[in-house]
């Protein structure tokens, strides 16, 4: 079969997350069958699974976080009774200091003597100082005559867990064939994305969160995935639903509790039918009541299992409710999931998912027909992912539009850890790596999920770290490799002629591989 | 609208930040006017809390009968534990903000209440759009308003120091108007040569990377020497301290830039909201504190400063069934700073009985957003009134520029 370069390149890049290195030879399979490169990894039964020993299931996980949180505050409350015999009351007069006209390092010390956030962090998802860089020591941003630093804590549950989750994913994709199966996984998430930024229970569910709501979803059905996400213990907390009570629902008159409708506008703007595409504020209040009573069972287990998730008939809204012109008579959950189950098949949802779906994949401006063609084909198959997503594969345009979009934060790391074959047995350097470059995992500012254009990844700061990093990375690493030999791996005969030279007239093996990381080549996607 | 539109909006305008939710960003060039005769330096800041901002929580109308009813658990009261700092008979401010209350009674911070952009939906990434961009409506995301506006400005000398900033520009600072920025990190640098190589590799290959590229490595270049390195991912109070003292300190500096921006997120309080005390009032302490750095940092310049704190949104006038509040309309709008005509509430107060809220939920607004900040823009740098109706905020003639905002 003929060698088609070019088409490798968006084989690998534009669906994948890049060629691995060593003797991988994928470039040449790419090379010898784009498409069917691509579509292998679909044939796999479960191959979205992630089942690695050792990750628990997110009612398994909740129980852990319940018992950590009772032991702190128990300590806690120990604490304070001891103290409360032992000290008197401050005096009443004892004033804060005027804050302002402070000099520079007496503020630096006052924040770092005070608040939380500026200690020094253990190594945790989000905070975290894994790479071996300057700014990343907790200890600069300490004034010289700060207070003395704590001792390093070890990790807790909370933090054990994020990281052992992130190094699942992170070794999947660093192995993965060619990735595609994971970026659907990766597209999939954040579109339905929960930061775990909400707090610990978010922290400690968004790994199981994304196995057991997303990835037996990414080719199936659209209202299952749908369904899984909107009942899963971590998206109820991330968007308060656990705390929604219908009014009249026997918890929301006790209580003298109500509704929180968070949940219910996102399901309407961000995970189905989109902005502008028909619902009003009406209907994100009915769906707001139609939802109560989903949330999940607490440490306490009064209503279930620990950490699962469980519908609460004494928070539901009773009576029957109108969402999007029809009414809903049914009782109990089976009210909320018939609205869910109508919505997933709605007209606007099939052209906002479609929209997402090609703009993720293809280019910023998604080519109308292609959309228009997944439009259809989710429409017509009831939402059948793996049929939108051999369609995408299957289209004449995925396979011209040239190679405008920029790789994430996540897809650059990965792509990087893949050709330089390393296999990471610590999470830290990706975790931090992300959270350099402005995409921390799964940990977006807002429940829209982390930026999909072009522009948003090549801002001049973004590019300005990408080099820094690969720079680092290529110190590191650039002795063990021949940067010519990695070139042939990236993109052989589709590389630029500048690209070429540039790497073969590099003044180092080091400058060599930075430059290659950086180029267009392995940027653009 | 558009399905498609929607979708840009929404992956354009609210980007990941480095700075657990925080961002400076700033025009790249000095107001040609910056050294004029009269030793007036004007410098102008806008802060966009994303999220949408609790305006009743904030600036709390405890004179109005129907509040305390409304605002329920969380309201705040004008006196016992934690009362409200109340600015006058009417209107108590969150005890969480000592420092914008001296302010205010130094007469150098004012509120306008009951006001909102033309925004009337309740999307977070529409109002956020129309809020940056200055448009009328949702679906135009090039270009911000401030961005226009300092092109309407005369354009001096290149500034020549820059700090903290998110990898990325907030929409209200996007546009052809070149801007800076610069992330906080200490991250070692590729080695000059390498750079330099790249730029040429770029300049064949890829014009759009090697024009970033460019705009990178000058704000490194323009940061460096500087001590103060802020640390990625401290939690949002502290870092929106840290970047408004970065930010201070860089528009003091004589070849500092004189207008900027900062987002903060997280303001979308829909559960536990917490009265005097609580979520609000922590986020509420963090804006407090960074007006403070900007006034301690600025030093002699705060006297010319103008800082306008606005929001997408306000919040339902009646607390939720989770003591928070939902996406509503009418809000507040901060000024503070050494030039503004302060002590003052600015406000046309629509009420809060149901019949007087918006499709009665909201508080109903009645000062146009846009009005304040074009008063502002007028005054501090004579934008006359036609581009600021036509080019700033296109299409907002009925919104005349306020008056007497500045001093």
């Amino acid at each position: 079969m003929a060698r088609d370069s070019q088409a490798a390149l968006i084989a690998l890049n534009r669906f994948g997350f890049g060629a691995r290195g060593g003797a991988s030879g994928d470039f040449i399979n790419a090379a010898s069958d784009p498409r069917g490169f691509v579509l292998a990894e679909l044939a796999r039964p479960n191959g979205a699974l992630l089942e690695v020993p050792g990750l628990l299931s997110t009612p398994e996980l909740g129980k852990q976080v319940f018992d950590y949180q009772f032991e702190i505050q128990q300590a806690r409350n120990a604490a304070k009774a001891a103290q409360q015999g032992a000290s008197e009351t401050p005096p009443q007069d004892a004033k804060p200091q005027p804050r302002h006209n402070l000099s520079l390092s007496t503020a630096a010390k006052e924040i770092a003597g005070k608040d939380p956030a500026m200690q020094p962090q253990a190594a945790d998802g989000a905070n975290a100082a894994m790479t071996p860089s300057a700014t990343m020591q907790p200890s600069t941003m300490q004034p010289v005559a700060g207070p003395p630093k704590p001792p390093a804590q070890p990790l807790n549950i909370i933090q054990k867990t994020f990281r052992a989750e992130a190094l699942a994913r992170l070794q999947r994709g660093v192995v993965a064939d060619c990735g595609f199966v994971e970026r659907l996984v990766v597209f999939w998430s954040n579109h339905f994305c929960i930061s775990a930024n909400k707090g610990a229970l978010a922290r400690m569910w968004a790994g199981s969160f994304e196995r057991e709501a997303i990835r037996p979803h990414v080719l199936g059905r659209f209202s299952d995935m749908l369904k899984a996400v909107e009942q899963h213990p971590a998206m109820l907390f991330f968007l308060d639903n656990q705390q929604s009570l219908g009014p009249e629902s026997r918890a929301g008159i006790n209580r003298n509790r109500g509704l929180n409708e968070n949940l219910a506008r996102e399901i309407m703007e961000l995970h189905t039918l989109g902005v502008g595409g028909g619902y009003t504020q009406n209907d994100v209040t009915a769906l707001a009541r139609v939802i109560t009573g989903w949330t999940f069972a607490g440490r306490r287990g009064q209503l279930g299992t620990p950490g699962s998730f469980v519908f609460n008939a004494n928070a539901h809204q009773p009576g029957p409710q109108q969402v999007l012109g029809k009414t809903y008579a049914q009782a109990g959950i089976a009210q909320g999931e018939a609205v869910l189950s109508d919505i997933a098949r709605h007209p606007s949802t099939a052209k906002f998912i479609a929209t997402k779906f090609v703009r993720h994949f293809v280019a910023d401006d998604p080519p109308p027909a292609l959309v228009a063609r997944l439009q259809d084909s989710f429409t017509r198959t009831d939402g059948d992912l793996r049929a939108l997503t051999t369609a995408l594969v299957q289209s004449n345009e995925a396979w011209q539009a040239p190679l405008t979009k920029m790789r994430s934060p996540y897809e650059f790391l990965l792509a990087s850890g893949r050709l330089l074959a390393r296999n990471p047995e610590d999470p830290g350097r990706y975790l931090n790596g992300l959270n350099l470059l402005g995409q921390p995992l799964w940990s977006p500012a807002g429940p829209n999920g982390f930026p999909d254009t072009a522009a948003a990844w090549a801002a001049p700061e973004g590019i300005k770290l990408r080099l820094d990093i690969s720079a680092q990375l290529a110190s590191q690493l650039a002795d063990r490799f021949d940067p010519r030999d990695l070139l042939e791996l990236v993109a052989a005969d589709a590389a630029a002629p500048e690209t070429r030279r540039t790497i073969e007239r590099a003044e180092s093996r080091q400058q060599a591989l930075a430059l290659l990381l950086m180029s267009p080549e392995f940027q653009r996607r | 609208m558009d399905c498609s539109e929607s979708l840009t909006m929404q992956a354009t305008s609210r980007r990941a930040l480095l700075l657990g939710g925080a961002s400076f960003a700033a025009w790249a060039y000095l107001p040609k006017f910056a050294r004029a005769a009269d030793g007036r330096d004007p410098r102008f800041v806008t802060i966009i809390l994303r999220g949408a901002l609790d305006g009743l929580a904030t600036v709390a109308p405890i004179g109005d009968p129907d509040y305390a009813g409304l605002h329920g658990a969380i309201a705040l009261k004008a006196d016992g534990p934690n009362a409200a700092v109340m600015l006058d008979p009417f209107f108590g401010l969150h005890p969480a903000m000592p420092e914008f209350a001296r302010m205010y009674r130094a007469k150098q911070a004012a509120v306008v209440h009951a006001v909102a952009t033309s925004y009337r939906d309740r999307s977070h990434f529409d109002g956020q759009d129309v809020l940056e961009s200055g448009f009328p409506g949702p679906g135009r995301v090039q270009s911000g308003w401030l961005n226009r506006a300092l092109e309407a400005l005369p354009k001096g000398e290149r500034v020549t120091s820059a700090l903290a900033v998110g990898p990325t520009t907030p929409l209200v600072l996007r546009g052809t108007a070149p801007t800076v920025g610069w992330a906080p990190t200490a991250l070692p640098q590729a080695a000059d040569d390498t750079a330099m190589r790249l730029l040429d590799l770029y300049q064949h290959r890829d014009p759009t990377l090697a024009s970033a590229l460019t705009q990178g490595l000058q704000l490194e270049k323009q940061a460096q020497g500087d001590e103060m390195k802020p640390k990625p991912g401290g939690g949002g109070v502290a870092a929106m301290r840290l970047v408004a003292r970065g930010a201070a300190k860089l528009m003091a500096a004589d070849d500092g830039p004189r207008i900027g921006a900062l987002a903060f997120d997280g303001w979308d309080t829909h559960a536990n909201e917490g009265g005097p005390v609580g979520r609000l009032a922590q986020l509420l302490g963090g804006l407090d504190g960074a007006l403070a750095e900007f006034q301690s940092g600025l030093g002699a310049r705060w006297r010319d400063t103008v800082i306008v704190v606005a929001t997408e949104f306000g919040r339902t006038a009646r607390i939720n069934g989770t003591e928070g509040t939902d996406h509503g309309t009418g809000t507040i709008a901060l000024l503070a700073g050494g030039a503004v005509n302060g002590g003052r509430m600015i406000t046309d107060w629509p009420g809060l009985k149901v019949a007087n809220l918006y499709q009665a939920r909201d508080l109903a607004p009645t000062t146009d957003l846009r009005a304040v900040i074009k008063g502002v823009l007028h005054d501090q740098f004579g934008l006359g009134e036609r581009v600021l109706a036509e080019t700033v905020f296109p299409d907002s003639a009925p919104a005349k520029p306020m008056k007497g905002l500045v001093v």
